[in-house]
Formats: structure tokens, C-alpha cells, sequence
């Protein structure tokens, strides 16, 4: 059974990885903008279509 | 023909056009070729007529107060090298197209690094090298293409705001990876009883549970303590006290079972329900962030001027004017202190000061007050009045509003006490019970009944409701400054209007034509002619024949008299377009009596007959006070108008609603003070700074906006102008707010009976808690979505 002792304090880091990376994600401000992001992600992908057709 | 502008979608005709595309003046067809040489042009593609009109808009002097270091050094954020950051205000922004054009401005100039927008804010964030674009320059180009930068006296806070938030983010993200972990982790122990063995492991458990309550009790939970903290220093017990206090029991008990082994405590509730009255917090605080409710003079301001010393033109900031020195204000800027005009060709707008659009015409030496914007050519001003002692500066320095209003302190709070006296009073009771009968349970009893019934439940019945009111009305484009306002309007039983710009449109001005019938020819004829001049009169008259057929004339001569009116000469007819001084002035004399702007026609000296130019009401507006009076509201009407429209309101309003004319903005603000102390409490609807006062001073001000980005002066909430008319159900709406909140009240009282029948039993085992705390707390907050949703159904039948 102590082996499950071994796999909550894993569970435990990882679930903390996950908090950090919450913790960075709001202190680099993805946050802030909720909207933005998605519409810009759509604009690359069309604009390389554009490029790859002049090609 | 008749075409839509292919940049900005006005309507237009056929005379100007590129690549088989039609725009509606020179300045559209401007951006759009800077666009297409620079194969911008999927611009266009993304959305139809993005654009914005560019018509007498551009003038690039304008912005050369930018060059000053002072300004630069204000506006800049950074600056290193041969990289500097600004970011600027864009109220434009308002599509697709926006985003992908303001991203890709480095195409058009290579000095541009980076440039990303925040489309709910409607700020762009620009690095660019100032040594290959100059600051002056890059505001020139955002200009040109149609998206003019706001930059005001004011400057914005945005920065500080953003830093509350991350660090309410911070703690609901540290309290959901604890109360998520001290759950699992106390599975084991709920099922127990089932038979599972746990044995050697639990101390384990139950340790790092201990371990992982810390963060919530000492941070994410910091603002409650604080808050509770500051109430009972001011002798006031608010919701948070009683909240604070559960969490402390919760916790000193958890910690003694803990040590004394004798249980495993109470810290998976106590992390949860931190959890969810934390989401509870930042729901209700939903920030309409391209809006700002706080704006004073200093945010309509511009930054910097242009002063004329002899012949020389000088830029200086604003603030270091003074008085006599003489200032040169272009077509489209504000003028920003009070004075007389030098030069002829005043044609000011003061829609900003009174509501009202129709510009004045004002002659050499006449007075001019900051807050009017010159329509014509550029005017010199002379300063009489340092900026922060104008006319409508004034009017923040009125004792009246500097008395803060009276900050309504939230029902919830009341409500809370009487919860903690009852609740005292149980474990007072529960207390004296268990010492009859067996007193080693007084401790447990007292303690669990001060676990199960803290005030949580309405904490988050509270902040969910009203964070799904304020969403709602955002939907019906009614945006308030926060949830306080909801509650505010809960109490309201007195509407005061403004008249200009309120009830009628700003934009929308209707012309009529009264006189004899004009021939097709002159029709073609004054069509020729209005197109000519960038009066906004003529501009009308112009629009009122655009959906007729008409072709345009050569015209042989124009004569514009500034202030006055035009001659011209088409197909050998002269035609006389002006004032009634200025026809009679060319020797025609006629009788008429006008109201309000009106422009005179003549034609080979003979007297044609005039548009007037009559206000339109909003539609709807008659039902709409209909439905307020039905509903009890004590109607008024304030205008700083003439009484002339008088006959047009009495029908809408009725014969039993004061009407007032002519009042100045401190008469506003005094009349609402008035009504005040006659112990009503106010709600104010009114555009513009003249209403500023009066919005600020009533208990509920609601400023009207037509274009919800530009000038709205400070409020509790905007409203845009389509959605005036739905204003009685909106408050309807807003009002239902507080029977969701009862309901859901008294959902959670019988929670608490239940919690409390197995607490005074001393019976509260840890897992019932675990039930009753998530299940309340879910059940309370789809209730209150579900509520919400079918009210804001119920009472707003109306599209939004």
C-alpha cells in the first residue's frame, strides 16, 4: 500500500505543474485579451494559403 | 446609380472610382489605393465597407504637437534604442477587417515592428523605430486609414486596473488546486465506512490536506478576512464578517481533530466553498473594458495645441496654456478653453456641451467656450480662461458634486446580520442543550453549527445573480459600471430625460422642404451646388435629393460667404442657398418665421422657399414612457433647449410631466439635487457633457450614446441610443434581479436547516458537509442562471 504514497505526491505535482502553468498563463496576460487571439489565429492560416497560391 | 461607398459603404454615385469600385470622395479612394499598393486589399475581403468615411476628416497638422518630447515622453511607454512602445485608443475598432489591417500596418511602413490590437478594448499596442517613423508620423498614418487615435489630456489607468485582476485570477487558481486535491484526497475516507481499507495511509491523507488548506486560508481566502476586518473597524457587520468567521471555525476545528486524532476535519468544504465564492467575485465583476464610466473633462481634451506667436505656430501642451495667448483650432478639433474667435469662419459644434448637432455660426470677436468643435476652416482663439477654469470645466468644481454620492450600501448586508444573530442564537441554544445533557458535545455542536450556516450560500446567490443581470442587459446593449448599479435601479422611482440627443437621435436629423415645388432642374441645380460645400447643411440637403434621380451640372461660378451662405451660378441660373440675413442681405426679402436651423433658397432672385431642419425622436419612445408611467416612475424632462419643441412633447410625455427648458448644466445638477432631498431617488438618461453633472449627481446616471466608443460622459451605466426605447423593460428586468436573489435565499435556508438538523445533533459528519456545501452550491448557482434566463426572456420580448 505505501506504494500509493509515492503515486499521490506524484499526482499532487503534477496536478501543481498544471497550477503553474495557470499561474504563468495569467502573468503573461492570455487573460486579458479573450478575443483577439482567435481571430488572428484564423488570419495566419488563410494569409499562407494566399502565399502558397502565388507560388 | 446609386452605389455604397466600396471603403466606408455610404451611399454615393458613380463620379469616383477605381478599379471598378465606387467610393464615395477622394479620401476613401485615398485609403483604399495606400491599401492596394500595398496588397492590403484582403481589407475588404474580410468584412464588406469596413472602412471608416474618410471625408474632411484627415488633416495632418494636426498632429504635430507630437513632436514635442514632453508629449512623447507621456505617451510612450518604453523606449530603448531604436524601439519604442505606445499604445493607443482606437475607438474605431469594430470588426474582423480592423484587426487584420492595424496587424499588418508594418506593410505599409517598415518602421513598424509590431502591431497587435485588443479588440474589447479597442487598443492597439505599436513597437515601432522611432528613428524610421517619428511618433507624429505613425498617428498620421493610423489616421489616415481611418483609425484616429484618441489621445486626451486624461491619459488612461488601464494598467492599474489590470493588476486587481490577475491577482484575483491567481487566487481562484491556488484554491481550485486545492480544494480539488483535498478532495480526492478525502475520498478515502468518506467511503471508510464502505469497508476500504485505509489504515497506515490516512495520517498521511490527512496531513497533506492540512497542508494544502494553508494557501486558501492565508491567501485566496485574504480578502474576506480583510474585508471583514475593515467593516468592524468601521462598526459595520458586513456579509463578510459572518463569511470570515465560518472559515476561521471551520479551520480551528479541522486543525484540532487533526492533532488530537480524533477526526479528519472540515477542509475540503472549507476550500470549496472559498472556491466557488471566489468565482462568485470575478463573475459579478464583469468589466466592459473599451468603455470607460469615469471620464471627466481631461478625457475629451486633446494633449497638446497649437499656438500662434506673430507669425510663427507653436505646439504646446495643453496644460500650459495661458490666458491671451492665442491658439489656432483646425476643422474637426475641440476647442479646448474658453475665449472669442480672432478670424471669421466659426462654424462650432457644441453637440458635446448641449445635445445640440446644428452647428453656430459665430462672427469675428464672439465668445467661444471649450467643448465646441470647429466644423469650418481653421479659426484662431483667443484664451481668456485657463483650460481647468472653462465654462463646462466648472462644472466638476460644484460643491454639489463634490459631496460623493451616498454609496448605497448593498441589501445583502442586512440580510447577512439578522442570518448571524438567528444563527448565534442557534448555537447559543444548541450549547445550552448539549450542557444539560451531555456537555462533551457543546464544543462539537456549537462549532459544526457555525461550519454549516455561514452566509456563503447568499454570498454566491448574490454575485451570480447579479453578475447574470449585468450580462444580460450588456446583451441589450445596456453596459453597466458594476453590479451596485443593478441594485441601484432596484430603488429608482423618479426618470429625469434630456431632450437632444436622448430622446431624439444625435445623428439623425431629419430635413423637410417648405415652399414651392423645384423643378428637375433646380433640383439638378442644387444638387450641383451642395456638393460643392462641406457645410453640414448643405451636406443634408444634399443626402435629402440622393434618392431621386438627379445629374450633376456644371457649375460656371460659386461664391461661398462663411457664416452666411452660397451663391453660384449653374446652366445661367444663379442660385442663392443661406441664411434669412444673408438673402436679405442680396436684396430678397420674404417673411418667415423660423425655429431651429433652416437654410433659405432663392433662385434668380426670387424666393424659393427653405429646409428646416427638425429633430427626429427615437422610435418607440411613446411606448416606452407609456410603459415607465404605467409602471409608477415619476417623469421629468430637462432640455437646454428652447421651448419650442414644447408642441412636439406634450403629445409623447402628456400634460402631467414637468417640462423644463433652458437649463444650463448646473441647473440640471441643482433641479436633480431638488429632487433629492424630496427623498427621490433619480435616475438621469442624458448625452453629453452638459449633462455630465446631472448624471454624476443622480442615483443612477445613464449616459446615451449613439456610438457607444466616443464621448460618454461619466455614468454608472451606457446605453446605446437603439436602446433607449427599450428602457422600461430594461429596469423591469434589472428590478426582477432581487426576487431571483429572495428565491434563491430561501433555497438556501433550507439547506441550512438541513445542515443544521444534523449539527445541533452533533452529529455532522465530514462527508455530509462534502455533500451539502457542493451540492448547494451548484444547485444555487444554475438556479441562478436559470432564473436570469428565463426572466430576461419573460420581460425582454425584444430582439437584441
Amino acid at each position: 500500500m505505501s506504494v500509493l504514497i509515492i503515486l499521490i505526491i506524484v499526482s499532487v505535482v503534477v496536478a501543481g505543474g498544471f497550477l503553474i502553468a495557470f499561474l504563468w498563463s495569467v502573468n503573461a496576460g492570455q487573460m486579458e485579451d479573450d478575443y483577439t487571439p482567435s481571430v488572428r489565429m484564423l488570419f495566419d492560416d488563410e494569409l499562407t494559403n494566399v502565399q502558397e497560391e502565388k507560388k | 446609380m446609386q452605389h455604397h461607398c466600396y471603403h466606408c459603404g455610404e451611399d454615393c454615385n458613380e463620379s469616383i472610382s477605381v478599379a471598378q469600385h465606387f467610393f464615395c470622395c477622394d479620401g476613401c479612394k485615398m485609403v483604399f489605393q495606400l491599401l492596394d499598393d500595398n496588397g492590403l486589399c484582403k481589407y475588404y475581403d474580410l468584412t464588406s465597407m469596413p472602412g471608416m468615411s474618410a471625408k474632411g476628416v484627415f488633416v495632418s497638422s494636426k498632429y504635430n504637437y507630437l513632436d514635442l518630447p514632453a508629449i512623447q515622453s507621456q505617451l510612450l511607454q518604453v523606449q530603448i534604442g531604436d524601439q519604442a512602445q505606445v499604445v493607443f485608443y482606437l475607438p474605431q475598432i469594430h470588426c474582423v477587417s480592423c484587426i487584420w489591417l492595424l496587424e499588418n500596418l508594418h506593410k505599409i511602413n517598415k518602421g513598424i515592428l509590431v502591431s497587435q490590437t485588443h479588440f474589447e478594448k479597442k487598443e492597439i499596442k505599436i513597437v515601432f523605430n522611432p528613428s524610421e517613423i517619428s511618433l507624429k508620423e505613425l498617428v498620421q498614418l493610423l489616421a489616415f486609414v481611418g483609425y484616429e487615435p484618441m489621445i486626451n489630456l486624461g491619459g488612461n489607468d488601464w494598467q492599474k486596473k489590470k493588476k486587481v485582476n490577475k491577482k484575483q485570477l491567481y487566487k481562484i487558481g491556488v484554491a481550485g488546486f486545492c480544494f480539488s486535491n483535498i478532495m480526492m484526497l478525502s475520498f478515502p475516507d468518506y467511503l471508510a465506512t464502505s469497508g476500504l481499507e485505509v489504515g497506515s495511509l490516512k495520517p498521511f491523507f490527512i496531513y497533506l490536506n492540512l497542508l494544502l488548506s494553508l494557501p486558501v486560508l492565508f491567501f485566496s481566502a485574504s480578502d474576506f478576512f480583510v474585508s471583514a476586518y475593515t467593516g468592524l473597524r468601521q462598526r459595520w457587520l458586513n456579509i463578510d464578517a459572518p463569511i470570515a468567521l465560518a472559515i476561521l471555525v471551520t479551520f480551528g476545528r479541522s486543525l484540532y481533530e487533526i492533532v488530537t486524532h480524533t477526526g479528519s476535519g472540515y477542509l475540503d468544504s472549507m476550500s470549496g466553498i472559498v472556491f466557488f465564492m471566489l468565482i462568485g467575485r470575478w463573475f459579478q465583476n464583469k468589466s466592459y473594458d473599451s468603455f470607460a464610466f469615469d471620464r471627466d473633462y481631461t478625457s475629451f481634451f486633446p494633449l497638446g495645441v497649437t499656438v500662434v506667436q506673430g507669425s510663427q505656430e507653436i505646439n504646446k501642451p495643453l496644460t500650459e496654456i495661458v490666458k491671451g495667448e492665442v491658439i489656432l483650432v483646425r476643422c474637426g478639433e475641440m476647442i479646448p478653453a474658453d475665449g472669442f474667435v480672432l478670424t471669421n469662419g466659426a462654424l462650432v459644434d457644441y453637440s458635446f456641451v448641449t445635445g445640440e448637432k446644428a452647428p453656430i455660426e459665430l462672427a469675428n470677436r464672439a465668445a467661444v467656450f471649450a467643448g465646441g468643435i470647429q466644423k469650418g476652416r481653421a479659426i484662431q482663439v483667443q484664451v481668456t480662461k485657463p483650460v481647468g477654469q472653462s465654462y463646462i470645466t466648472e462644472l466638476w468644481n460644484n460643491p454639489i458634486l463634490q459631496s460623493p454620492k451616498n454609496p448605497e450600501k448593498s441589501f445583502v448586508h442586512p440580510w447577512s446580520r439578522y442570518f448571524t444573530y438567528v444563527l448565534f442564537s442557534i448555537a447559543l441554544f444548541s450549547g445550552m442543550y448539549w450542557w444539560w445533557v451531555d456537555t462533551s458535545k457543546i464544543i462539537p455542536a456549537v462549532s459544526a453549527v457555525l461550519i454549516v450556516a455561514c452566509p456563503c450560500s447568499l454570498l454566491l446567490a448574490v454575485t451570480f445573480t447579479y453578475g447574470n443581470v449585468l450580462r444580460y442587459l450588456g446583451k441589450f446593449k445596456m453596459y453597466c459600471k458594476n453590479s451596485s448599479v443593478v441594485e441601484s435601479i432596484e430603488k429608482i422611482d423618479t426618470i429625469v430625460f434630456d431632450k437632444t440627443g436622448t430622446l431624439t437621435s444625435q445623428g439623425e436629423t431629419h430635413l423637410c422642404y417648405i415652399g414651392a415645388e423645384l423643378s428637375e432642374k433646380e433640383k439638378n441645380i442644387l444638387v450641383s451646388v451642395t456638393r460643392e460645400s462641406l457645410h453640414p447643411l448643405s451636406q443634408l440637403i444634399n443626402q435629402y435629393f440622393l434618392s431621386e434621380q438627379t445629374n450633376l451640372l456644371p457649375i460656371q461660378e460659386i461664391q461661398n460667404f462663411v457664416g452666411k451662405g452660397t451663391r453660384a451660378i449653374c446652366e445661367g441660373v444663379e442660385i442663392l442657398l443661406g441664411s434669412v440675413s444673408f438673402l436679405h442681405h442680396q436684396q430678397i426679402y420674404f417673411n418667415a418665421s423660423v425655429k431651429g436651423s433652416s437654410v433659405h433658397i432663392a433662385i434668380n432672385g426670387h424666393y424659393k422657399g427653405m429646409f428646416k431642419v427638425n429633430h427626429v425622436y427615437r422610435e418607440g419612445i411613446y411606448d416606452m414612457i407609456q410603459q415607465l408611467k404605467a409602471n409608477g416612475y415619476e417623469l421629468h424632462l430637462l432640455s437646454g433647449d428652447h421651448p419650442t419643441e414644447k408642441d412636439n412633447l406634450e403629445p409623447l410625455f402628456g400634460t402631467n410631466v414637468p417640462l423644463v427648458f433652458e437649463q444650463s448644466p448646473a441647473d440640471k445638477l441643482a433641479y436633480i439635487h431638488q429632487l433629492q432631498k424630496q427623498a427621490h431617488k433619480v435616475l438621469m438618461l442624458g448625452d453629453g457633457l452638459n449633462d455630465a453633472g446631472a448624471l454624476q449627481k443622480a442615483d443612477v446616471g445613464i449616459a446615451v450614446s449613439d456610438q457607444t466608443h466616443l464621448f460618454t460622459p461619466a455614468s454608472d451605466a451606457i446605453i446605446e441610443g437603439s436602446s433607449v426605447a427599450n428602457l422600461s423593460q430594461l429596469l423591469a428586468f434589472a428590478k426582477k434581479g432581487k426576487w431571483v436573489i429572495i428565491l434563491l435565499f430561501i433555497l438556501s435556508i433550507v439547506y441550512n436547516i438541513v445542515g443544521m438538523y444534523f449539527a445541533t445533533r452533533a452529529q455532522l459528519s465530514p462527508m455530509v458537509a462534502a455533500i451539502l456545501m457542493p451540492l448547494s452550491s451548484i444547485s444555487i448557482v444554475s438556479l441562478s442562471a436559470l432564473f436570469s434566463y428565463l426572466y430576461a426572456r419573460e420581460i425582454i420580448s425584444i430582439k437584441p
